[in-house]
């Protein structure tokens, strides 16, 4: 009998799982998938919005601005690069600048500190990667940037640390009440828990509306996104939106904080909770868009696409706490953008309510600090003459684009919650996402992971279940047979 | 610092060849640096014959012509740093001499110092990413060169029901050598009018085995989530527009790319050489040395050739180059 149930090992499941993780509780996280961070998290802008756009006295303005000024404090303590560049809301238009005013406002109305809108030459001179044909900016100096791989990985790592046991492969089929609390059923067999949370992204309102009889509704609204590489690195420095239409905020031109540029997202709701397709209108639309407020856009430098999908609950607002008709069981659902922003102020706020309810004492050995894996080339030249003396796996370079080197990858694997597929290798290290995605590393990566996991060679996956990279040896090999 | 007359970045066949020809030109001190286990770059992966026609006078197979030129590197006695990645070369401003930096298991992060160095880090692949072709990202998509690695040198098959995008060299050739193997074929798809090999690979790699090489045609969609299950074709135009109506579903399991080869020369823009936006290769003089005083190019990091006996004649006129460079000193 767990404490806690977390389901869903996303940024937000894992944060939750973290700042429970401090209380003497029994912590268990469910994910269908292999590996933490494989839904929404795993596809989307990587954007610490400030807090400006989100309605005054939403949920969302809340943990927004809360979470923004929370998450350098978690980065720091989680070893996550986090780099606050600040963000541009740009007017492209003369008579739209009244819009600009109104953002402003909000943002002073939701608490978010050092916004400024900017004039023609004041934009240009913070942004000089724009079309000279903008009127005007907002300025949020507090917007910031972070690989939501890196985050989620760190947060799930330390809760396991602190304790959080960690289910994967591990599906939800069924939840049912009974006396004290909840029988949750999975693929994996029964699991008995006295609390569930729900973070389960796009389908968060499944599992809400198995217990409740108040019906949530989670439409995705998938978003396309383009990634340059490295060498267009510098085409903007700050986070730049376009004034927000209707539909959304617009297509976003942005620095990642490995040094590419990222394009995107667009918006487009669709039924198939699994839709991570991209489509030919889709990228073009974010090339499109990009396009008309960049001053020269390289779109021969697109490395790679990809697409992801917002876990929108119909009321576009989070959908945050204690569910009225079934006690002990708390939603994190609806959790869109700002959501990523929010996960600091998203995990106490669920924390707080449900140690409430459980009533632990906190832990007298929790441990809030976890340690990254290592770049060794980034570290100083004793550093690496150390590393190389305990393993000499890190003077060699697997991952030739972003400089892996096969030191990283074996740490990748061998950690608690260790990577056990290709995209698993590739969120942890970097290897595969540079310029030739995996092109020259993925046959040796292959081979780490099956010595180090004992397993066949060719039943390592991309991303686990029918992901198989190989489909077996070729014709009288020895090793046909094995 | 180590003093290097010559360093070579690269032992494929451009960097043998370029420093066999450094050292009959006179230069003693020579290093190649190899990132790989052993000489012989791509060729070893290469084991269809072709190779050598020019420089032997015989049809030899890829690792066959490397080893001739690993045999000379031996017999000379021309030192190599074998599973060595190099990761800078800085060009000193007055001395013109150049600082490498590199990194292997036995010395960690080293730095040498060079008279000269000779480019020679050959080419790559286009990734899909560079083709942002629509649809999944399921596993099965490999570039043709990769699954080339897999079957010859690991022994894996990669897929059993396959779609080549692209009609280079290497996706003909492995469009015949997964036949070989047992996997079926179904369609070679190439966007321009015309194949992008050698006629003699169309010839002996898809006519021989009866594999439909589908012209003005390309990939409109990749389906399947987990592991690729097909792709849609379309017919283009020819300003490269998708025709409509012309879309046809092939199911596979894999999907070859041979849509290009790009020279590799992170090393050479960050050392701040001047560029050649058409080939995607350095800009050299008459005597193959770029921007850079004292910085040589040869083979495939200059400009894609189309045979390895031309990648090695280039790669001698750069280590005699390279050798007056170092006299002349």
């Amino acid at each position: 009998m767990y404490d806690v149930l977390i389901i869903g090992a996303g940024v937000i499941g894992c944060a939750a799982a973290r700042e429970l993780s401090r209380y003497e509780a029994g912590i268990c996280v469910v994910e269908r998938c292999s590996d933490v961070c494989e839904g929404t998290s795993k596809a989307n802008s990587g954007i610490v919005h400030a807090g400006y756009d989100a309605p005054t006295g939403s949920m969302k303005a809340r943990m927004n601005v809360t979470g923004n000024e929370k998450m350098e404090e978690l980065c720091r303590e989680l070893d996550v690069s986090f780099q606050r560049i600040g963000s541009l809301v740009i007017c492209m238009e003369e008579e739209r600048i009244p819009e600009l005013q109104k953002l402003y406002d909000r943002g002073i109305a939701n608490g978010v500190k050092g916004l400024r809108l900017l004039n023609r030459e004041e934009t240009l001179e913070l942004e000089p990667g724009l079309s000279e044909k903008v009127r005007g900016a907002l300025y949020a100096p507090s917007a910031g940037i972070l690989c939501p791989f890196e985050l989620t990985v760190a947060l799930a790592e330390n809760a396991a640390a602190n304790g959080a046991e960690f289910r994967l492969n591990t599906e939800v089929t069924d939840i049912v009440r009974e006396h004290g609390g909840y029988i949750v059923r999975t693929n994996q067999g029964d699991l008995r828990t006295r609390m569930v949370v729900n973070a389960a992204g796009v389908y968060a309102d499944v599992f809400h509306n198995m217990v409740s009889s108040d019906k949530i509704h989670i439409t995705p609204r998938k978003g396309e996104y383009c990634l340059l590489d490295t060498e267009a690195g510098g085409l903007v420095r700050h986070t730049v939106f376009p004034l927000p239409e209707k539909k959304g905020k617009g297509i976003l031109v942005t620095p990642t904080v490995h040094g590419n540029i990222l394009l995107g997202p667009t918006a487009a709701p669709v039924e198939d909770r699994e839709g991570v397709n991209t489509t030919k209108e889709g990228l073009e639309a974010v090339l499109h868009s990009a396009e008309q407020y960049v001053k020269e856009l390289p779109v021969r430098k697109v490395i790679t696409s990809f697409a992801g999908l917002r876990a929108s609950e119909d009321g576009r607002e989070f959908v945050l706490g204690e569910v009225k008709d079934a006690p002990g069981f708390f939603d994190a659902a609806g959790i869109e953008s700002p959501g990523l922003s929010s996960v600091p102020a998203i995990g106490e706020f669920l924390a707080e309510m449900i140690q409430k309810r459980g009533g632990w004492r906190a832990k007298e050995k929790f441990e809030s600090r976890r340690k990254g894996i290592r770049r060794f080339l980034e570290l100083t030249p004793e550093e690496q003459q150390e590393l190389l003396r305990e393993n000499p796996a890190y003077g060699t370079i697997v991952c030739r684009c972003e400089k892996i080197t096969e030191g990283e990858i074996l740490e990748a694997i061998r950690r608690p919650l260790g990577a056990t597929t290709l995209d698993g290798i590739k969120r942890r290290t970097r290897a595969g996402m540079g310029r030739c995605q995996g092109g020259f590393c993925s046959p040796r990566v292959m081979e780490l992971l099956a010595s180090e996991l004992h397993r066949a060679q060719e039943t390592i996956t991309k991303c686990g279940g029918n992901s198989r990279m190989l489909a077996g040896h070729i014709r009288g090999t020895d090793s046909e047979k094995d | 610092m180590k003093r290097i007359e010559a360093v070579i970045v690269g032992g494929g066949p451009a960097g043998m060849a370029a420093a066999l020809s450094a050292r009959q030109n006179g230069l003693e001190n020579i290093l190649i640096l190899e990132r790989e286990e052993e000489l012989g770059g791509i060729l070893n992966q290469c084991i269809h014959t072709g190779f050598g026609l020019h420089t032997f006078g015989e049809e030899l197979t890829g690792p066959e012509y490397a080893a001739r030129y690993v045999e000379k590197i031996e017999k000379e006695k021309i030192p190599f740093y074998t599973g060595t990645t190099v990761l800078e070369i800085q060009s000193e401003e007055q001395s013109k001499l150049k600082t490498v930096t590199a990194v292997n298991r036995i010395q960690g992060v080293f730095q040498l110092q060079a008279d000269t160095v000779i480019l020679a880090m050959g080419c790559r692949e286009r990734p899909r990413g560079a083709l942002n072709i629509p649809g999944f990202r399921p596993a099965g998509i490999y570039s043709a060169g990769t699954a080339q690695r897999l079957v010859n040198r690991e022994g894996y098959l990669p897929g059993r029901e396959i779609v080549i995008l692209g009609s280079g060299d290497i996706g003909l050739i492995m469009a015949r050598r997964m036949t070989l193997e047992g996997a079926r074929v179904k369609a070679v798809a190439e966007r321009l009018p015309h194949p992008g090999g050698l006629m003699r690979n169309v010839v002996q790699c898809l006519e021989d085995y009866d594999i439909p090489l589908k012209l003005n045609c390309t990939v409109a969609e990749i389906h399947g989530r987990e592991r690729i299950e097909g792709v849609t074709l379309v017919q283009v135009d020819g300003e490269n527009r998708p025709v409509p109506g012309t879309e046809e579903f092939i199911s596979c399991d894999t999907l070859l790319l041979s849509v290009g080869l790009i020279p590799e020369n992170e090393l050479t823009a960050a050392m701040g050489a001047a560029m050649n936006e058409k080939t995607g290769g350095p800009m050299v003089s008459e005597t193959l040395e770029t921007s850079v005083p004292g910085v040589f190019a040869c083979g495939n990091v200059l400009h894609v050739h189309e045979l390895v006996d031309h990648v090695s004649r280039e790669a001698e006129e750069a280590g005699r180059f390279a050798a007056e460079w170092v006299k002349k000193r």
